[in-house]
Order: C-alpha cells, then structure tokens, then sequence
C-alpha cells in the first residue's frame, strides 16, 4: 500500500452522558492509503456512521472520542483544536451524507451553498465563487449549471442533490472523502452513476475515500480493501477480493451469503437466500466475549469467556474470531 | 417518559388552590359578601385581615378564598364545554372528510379570526353578565385548537391497523371515533386542555374586570381588581392579591400543562 | 404567486362577509335588544319615542331587508349610526384605527425584540441555566393576566418611580404609549420565546446544519447563515397571529390604561348596547387580523423559496 493519507489508531466513541460512558465505537483501527478506495461494511447501529463523524471531527453530544488517534498526514484530528479541525473540515477531509433530500439548505441556491466553500476555505469573493460554482457543478455532471446555480434544492431531483453534495464535498479538492451511504435513499436506477461519479472525481483528485454502506456488494466491487464492523469492533478487514469469496469471520460469512449472487448454484433444500438470524445487540448490551457469539454458528464457550482478541491472517489482512476459516 | 419538576408544581399548585376553594367556609375567616364594613375600609394587610381590606371593608382572603371556587368552577366547566366541542367536531370532520371537514375548517378559520374575548364580549353584550352567560360565551368560544389537534391526528391514525380492524368488524363511526380513536389521541389533547384551562380562568378574570362577568358583589378575581387601579395609590393590596392569585393559578396549570407533555406528547404535537 | 394572492383575498373577502352575516345575526335576531337597553338605563324614554326611534334606524323592517341594507351601506364605506352618539360609527372609529393600530405595532416589537433573542438563547444554551431561566420568565409571561401586570406596571413605574404617566393617551406622544404597549406584549413575547426555542432546537437537528458544519464554518457563520433564518421561517407564523390578533387582544389592555382605541371602544359600546358602534368595532379587529396574516403570507413568499415556486 502506498504512503497512508488517514491512520487511525485504537479510536474510541461513547455515549458519555450522566452515568458512565456507554462505548459505541471500540478501538478501531483504519489506514487508508493515498488515493485509495476503502470501504467499511456493517448493518446500522454498528458504529459506521460514528468512526466517520468522529474522523470529520462532527460527533455531537452525548457522543465523544473516549481514546486514540485520528492522524491525517502528520496532524492528530482528535487532539487538535476546534478552530484548527474547522479550517481542515471541508478542506482536507469532506463528507457526503445519506440524506440527499434534507442535506442542503432549502433556503439558500445551490450555488451559493457550492460557493460557500471557496469563500471558507479560498477566500474568494462572493463572484469568483459563483464561477468556481459553476465549474464544479459541471464537474458533477449538471447539464446547464449556469442556469441551475440559481435554483433551490426543492427544485431539484434527489439524484441531483446528491450531485450538488458531491460538488460541495469535493470543492476543495480534499484528500479524503468520507461518503456515508450516499446512494442508500437514492432509486436504484441512479445509484450506480452516483458511485461512478464520486469514484472517478476522487481519482483525478487523487482523493481518497471512505465508502460506508450496508452494502457488502457494492463495496466488494469498487474497494481495494475492506472493514468489517458489527457492534462497534472491526471484526474483519482484507482486500475485497478475498473477503469477498472467501469471507473468514461468520459474520462476514453472513454478509455474504445474505448477498443475491448471478450464477449461484443453490444446494438442495437452501432457501434462495440466506439471513443472519437475530439481531445486533444493544449499546448497553455489548456482552463480555464475542460480540456476535449469540448469532454465531460457530460459537462455543470460549467466544463468550473473555473478549476476542484480533488475529492476523496469512494472505494479509486481520479477523478477531477464534473460529476463523 | 419521565415526570419532570414542571408536573409536581404544577400539579401541588391546583392541588392547593383546588382545597382552598373547597375548604374557603372553614379557612375563611370573614364572609366573603356580607362582611362589608365601612369601619374597616381599605386596612393594609395586618393580623387581623392577613391581606388588607377592600373599599367597603371586605377581607380581601376571604374573598380570595371564595373567589377560588369561581375561577376553578368556570375554567373547567369551560374547558369541558370547548374540548367537547372542539374534539367532536375535529374527530368527525377527521374521520368523515368531505364536505363537512371542508366546512368544519371554514368554521375552525373563522373562529381563530375573531379573538376569543372579542367574541365572548359581543355574547356577553346579547346574553347579560352572569355566570350562565359566560359559561355559554367562553365556553363556545375557544374550542379552534383542540379542534385542529384531533382533526389532524385522526388523519394519521385512521389508516391504522386498530382503526381499519375496527371498522371491518363492523363498529359504527361512533364507537370507532370514541371508543377506538379518542384513548389513542387523547395525550395531545389533555395538554391542550390543561393549559386552555388557564386561558378560560384569565379571560373569566377578564370579562368581571370589564364588568361584564360574574355580578358582583360575588367575590370573583377579576371583578376585585376592576376597581383596584382608582385605589392603586392608596391601597395597593387591593390589586396586588387577587392578580396574584389569578397569576400562580394559571400558572399552575401551564406548569401542569407542560409536565404532562414531557410525559404524554414527548414529540412535540402540541408544542407552542 | 398571484393565483395563490387571489385565493387568499378571495378567502379573507369570504370570512369578512360570514363575520358581518354573523355578527349582524347574533345581535338582531335577539328580541328587543335596542328598547330593552334604554329600559335598563332606567331612561324615561315614553312609548311613542321608542317606536319613532326605532322606524328611524329601520328596526322595524324585516330582518332580509335590514340585512341587505346593512350590506349595502358597508360596501359604502358607511357602518351606520352610533345609538349612542348619533355619529356615524366610521367617524367614531376612524380617530381609534391609529391609536389602537400604534398600540399594538409597539407591542410587537416589544414582544419580537424581547421574545426571539431569549428563546434563541435558551436553544443554544440548551439546558443551561440561562435556559431554564429563560423558559421560567416565559411561563410566567404566559400566565399572568395582562391586566393585572398593567396594574403592577403602572403602580410601579407610575406612581412609586414616577416615571411614566399613568394612563390615558395624552398628545400621543411615546411616554404614554411605553407602558401599555409593554403590557400587551408580555404574553405574545412569553409564547415567541418558547416559539423560537423550539424552532432553534429543531433547526440545530437538521441535516442541512450538518452539512453546514461538514464544510467547516465557524459557529458564527453557521449560526448567522444557516440557522438564523431557517428558524426564523418557523417562527413568522406566530409572529404574525400574535400581531394579527393583538387589536382583539387590546381590549381589556385598553379599557386599563384609558387608551382611546377600537377596544375600548367596543367596550364602552357593549355596555351601552350600542350594536352599530359594536359590530365595526369587530368588524375592525377582524380585517385587522385578515390584513395581517395576508401580509404574513405575502412575506412567506419572499423568505421562503419553497413556497414562492410551488
């Protein structure tokens, strides 16, 4: 792997409210190289969408980071402070979130909501960044943009939306974009665009991102390598290719067995598709050992004695499972 | 889900002026009308007339005292005739739709363009001042709320599982609307009503200010104060007592008010 | 844009026609209201007189006919004659449109100067004690009958500071006006507080205030750009129902301070059953209230681009 653009050691979320602190998000450990593709897969209520918060420095309370590192380059993201994190916010690591509909600001056009970036972080004048608007709504594939730089976000389609984030997010040319389920609320129709789209304009800006989604699919397929999260751990992590045909954790065993695959052959008596039966525990249900043990069906006493610890794996790549294939 | 410190003031408020108004013959110690004794007119408060006198003579807490059977009698009296009103008319037009939603809307418009005391004002004008008048004229007048509160939560629960069920067993709209829908929009209500029980006791206290309320010389809040401000100078007990008994009443019930929504509408239904 | 104006006018033309039905209705429907009055008066008014008075403001025309004329005489500008005064109920009213209408601007701005900053405040502070204070003075504004804080108001900055006058309109200057206008605004500043409160708390949740954040503004620039109007849109609502309704509101405010507007007007006309003077008065205070929230809708289509394309 190349030089690595974000590092992030042993990082740590909780619930800190009035009671002790409640871990949402336990020491988890991601590297994403320059211009990498990365992808971090889990159902929700996993922790996903609070690693990325927590790395855009966006966690609101009750939610903090209880421990470890953020390094983007040489900086720490979670000991720097607030007025440093917001000049690098937007600049250098941007996000595009799930909710195209109600993630823009339904008072102001679009180009002014695109332009803000160069005035924030490039000190543009109010004109030189409606231009730079413009281009980058034209970047984004927006056919007419000095006529839809005017309009407000009701006017435009969901798919279109998401485009106007994807101009915001990638403004500034960032070196790491965060992209949390950003075609989850979209037709299906326009999904795939969507995702060509982010992925070629990060690669001629030499952007990294972090692809987040439920989809184990999706990500396998334009990821160089994959994490694994369920209840807050990363429970593996390889190269999509081999987490994909060859899945080590039970969990990702699931996931992908879970998946509607062309050419399958289906055994005899198996329903077309397979589901992970039960639930992910609750924040403050988190159990001692495995966390997945009560779903597993390799469990056995073991898993649920003391917490799993990680193992490495012989062809790269990590699983905490003692069971591992 | 849990009972703030609004409810249990609130609630330990009305509790207080509810045993004052049930127990005024024993914890009054003067009669409320036939005490007047010009002797004794306009007394600051002392320990013989613990809040002062009026200006005929009269105690002013046992007048207070009295006077509490008043504003509780009338604000819930009212309050039962407007949320009566208003959740009969807000459930059919909710549940019938058609044109007699669009014409109990026309009808919910109309009465929030004309303020509910100018309203009570021009009935009182037609029906005379008195108790029976103005349970008819406050208690008509102030039901658009809670009206346009069932109207609009019916709609979200009529396609509902229990509703279509309910239906299909073949209850008449009567029972669905009373007995199905109403225990399953009542929170919202309930908060409306607790505060629009405060508003009922200040516009009572209002009208008998005007003179156009309860007859004196039955002891009522507002009708104390009517001639407290030609006093004001000499006499400032006289307006400072009943107001603020008219004041920590009410504000017993907006507290009441906003601990049960904490506790019944904790999405914010009817949030103002 | 028009098409939604001239539905609105068409819906206020419609309620000031059913207002005018009604109230012309409620009050002669009643037997006897106009002899019955001077009866009460205990004026020695003989048997004759009453009957002349009576054909003279054509009581006794059929209730169709009195109404049409009635009608007609408003779409003339014409509200009738004060039994009272004898006077032309416009003139009566036309000298208390400015009073009142300057009472209740005064008390709107107290109420919008005084009520939006606190409830922004309180959202942003959630939790603070500077919000549970906030929201404390709120419920009491909301509780306390305007009335008696006049009375309380007038004791203290009139009589003890000496300050201010008591009451009464004076040349019409701002001295007289601080005391009542203040005391109307109380309760619609307690109710936009704890509007705005709820507004800021539910705008801060937004999704859009995180993309906001997301692209690394200081918390002024989010505040003043993002937040600010978005809440304020919530708001503009209350902002003008509490404006709308305030000429209604006034009347007890201004039986207290002696004000000459169009409440005390309907006041003092109630008392005397003087049902001409009676039904412009609300007449006045309804239109107001109409005027008021088309204007509100009209500002909505400005601040608001959802609506001003849909």
């Amino acid at each position: 792997m190349s030089e690595p653009i974000l590092d992030v050691r042993d990082l740590s979320v909780s619930l800190v409210g009035s009671g002790p602190p409640i871990g949402a998000v336990d020491r988890v450990n991601l590297t994403i190289g320059r211009g990498e593709v990365f992808g971090l897969v889990g159902e929700s209520g996993c922790g996903k969408s609070l690693c990325a918060l927590a790395i855009a420095g966006l966690l609101r309370q009750p939610m903090q980071v209880t421990g470890g590192q953020i390094m983007l380059g040489a900086t720490d993201l979670a000991t720097i402070p607030q007025r440093q994190m917001r000049r690098m916010r937007g600049d250098d690591v941007s996000m595009i979130f799930q909710e195209p509909m109600t993630a823009l600001n339904p008072l102001m056009t679009v180009g002014d909501q695109i332009g803000e970036m160069f005035v924030l972080h490039r000190g543009l004048s109010r004109r030189a960044a409606r231009k730079k608007a413009i281009e980058a709504l034209d970047q984004v594939r927006v056919s007419s943009p000095e006529r839809r730089i005017n309009a407000y976000p009701h006017q435009l389609s969901g798919g279109m939306r998401q485009r106007v984030m994807i101009a915001i997010a990638l403004a500034c040319d960032p070196k790491l974009l965060i992209a949390d389920e950003p075609t989850t609320a979209l037709d299906v129709t326009i999904q795939a665009e969507i995702v060509e789209l982010v992925l070629e304009l990060c690669r001629a800006k030499g952007t990294a991102v972090m692809m987040i989604s439920h989809d184990l699919g999706l990500v396998a397929r334009i990821c160089n390598r994959v994490a694994v999260m369920y209840a807050g751990q990363i429970v593996e992590e390889r190269a999509s290719a081999e987490i994909f045909n060859h899945p080590s954790h039970p969990y990702t065993r699931g996931l992908v067995d879970a998946l509607p695959r062309l050419g399958r052959r289906l055994e005899r008596g198996q329903r077309r598709l397979t589901e992970i039966a039960g639930v992910v525990p609750a924040l403050h249900e988190f159990p001692e050992g495995c966390r997945f043990a009560a779903r597993c069906p390799r469990v056995t006493s073991e898993c649920t004695a003391a917490s799993v610890p990680v193992t490495q794996l012989d062809g790269g790549g990590i699983v905490r499972c003692l069971h591992h294939v | 889900m849990k009972a703030g410190p609004n409810l249990y003031i609130g609630g330990g408020i009305i509790l207080l002026v509810a045993l004052l108004a049930i127990f005024a013959p024993l914890i009054a110690p003067y009669h409320p009308v036939t005490s007047a004794n010009l002797m004794y007119a306009e007394e600051p408060p002392s320990m013989q007339f613990w809040l002062g006198t009026d200006e005929q003579g009269r105690d002013i807490f046992s007048r207070i005292a009295y006077g509490a059977r008043i504003s509780l009698f009338i604000g819930l009296a009212v309050q039962v005739m407007n949320t009566a009103i208003g959740v009969s008319l807000g459930l059919s037009a909710g549940y019938f739709g058609g044109w007699w939603d669009e014409f109990v809307q026309g009808l919910t418009g109309l009465m929030l363009s004309i303020p509910t005391i100018v309203f009570a004002l021009a009935l009182m004008a037609i029906l005379g001042p008195g108790l029976p008048s103005l349970l008819i004229a406050l208690g008509m007048t102030d039901w658009a709320y809670s009206c346009r509160i069932s109207r609009a939560q019916v709609l979200t629960q009529k396609s509902l599982n229990y509703v279509q069920s309910a239906r299909i067993i073949g209850f008449g709209p009567l029972h669905v609307m009373f007995r199905e829908l109403l225990p399953n929009i009542a929170g919202p209500l309930i908060v409306v009503a607790t505060m629009g029980v405060g508003s009922a006791i200040i516009a009572e206290a209002s009208l008998s200010f005007l003179g156009l309320g309860v007859i004196p010389p039955n002891p009522s809040w507002g009708g104390m104060l009517s001639s407290a401000r030609e006093q004001l100078m000499i006499a400032p007990w006289v307006a400072v007592f009943p107001g603020l008994a008219l004041f920590v009443t009410v504000l017993g019930f907006n507290l009441l008010g906003d601990g049960l929504r904490d506790l019944l509408d904790p999405h914010g239904r009817t949030r103002r | 844009m028009l098409q939604l104006l001239l539905r609105r006018l068409a819906q206020a033309a419609l309620t000031v026609f059913i207002v005018i039905s009604l109230v012309f209705v409620l009050f002669s429907v009643i037997p006897g209201t106009f002899t019955s009055s001077l009866q009460a008066d205990k004026r020695d008014v003989s048997q004759d007189v009453i009957e002349r008075l009576e054909d003279e403001l054509g009581l006794n025309d059929p209730l169709p006919v009195r109404f049409a004329n009635y009608v007609t005489d408003l779409a003339q500008g014409d509200l009738g004659v004060s039994y009272a005064t004898r006077r032309p109920v416009s003139d009566m009213l036309s000298g208390r449109i400015w009073a009142s209408f300057k009472l209740a601007c005064a008390a709107i701005f107290f109420a919008v100067c005084v009520g939006l900053p606190l409830g922004f405040i309180a959202a942003i502070r959630q939790g603070s004690w500077i919000d549970t204070a906030a929201m404390t003075f709120a419920v009491s504004g909301l509780s306390i009958p305007g009335f008696w804080a006049g009375l309380l108001l007038m004791y203290l900055f009139s009589l003890k500071l000496h300050l201010l006058p008591t009451f009464g309109y004076g040349s019409g200057g701002l001295s007289h006006l601080i005391l009542p206008a203040i005391t109307l605004g109380i309760a619609p500043m307690a109710l936009l507080a704890r509007t705005t409160r709820a507004a800021v708390l539910e705008t801060l949740n937004a999704d859009f205030i995180r993309t906001a954040r997301s692209k690394g503004m200081s918390e002024r620039r989010l505040v003043t750009r993002h937040l600010a109007r978005n809440a304020f849109v919530l708001v503009l609502t209350t902002i003008g129902l509490q404006f709308g309704s305030m000429l209604g509101g006034s009347v007890v405010i201004e039986k207290l301070f002696a004000w000459p507007g169009v409440g005390s007007l309907l006041i003092d006309s109630v008392g005397l059953r003087d049902i001409p003077a009676v039904q412009g008065a609300i007449l006045v205070i309804v239109l107001f209230f109409l005027l008021i929230n088309t204007l509100v809708d009209l500002a909505y289509l400005v601040v608001d681009p959802r609506i001003r394309y849909n």
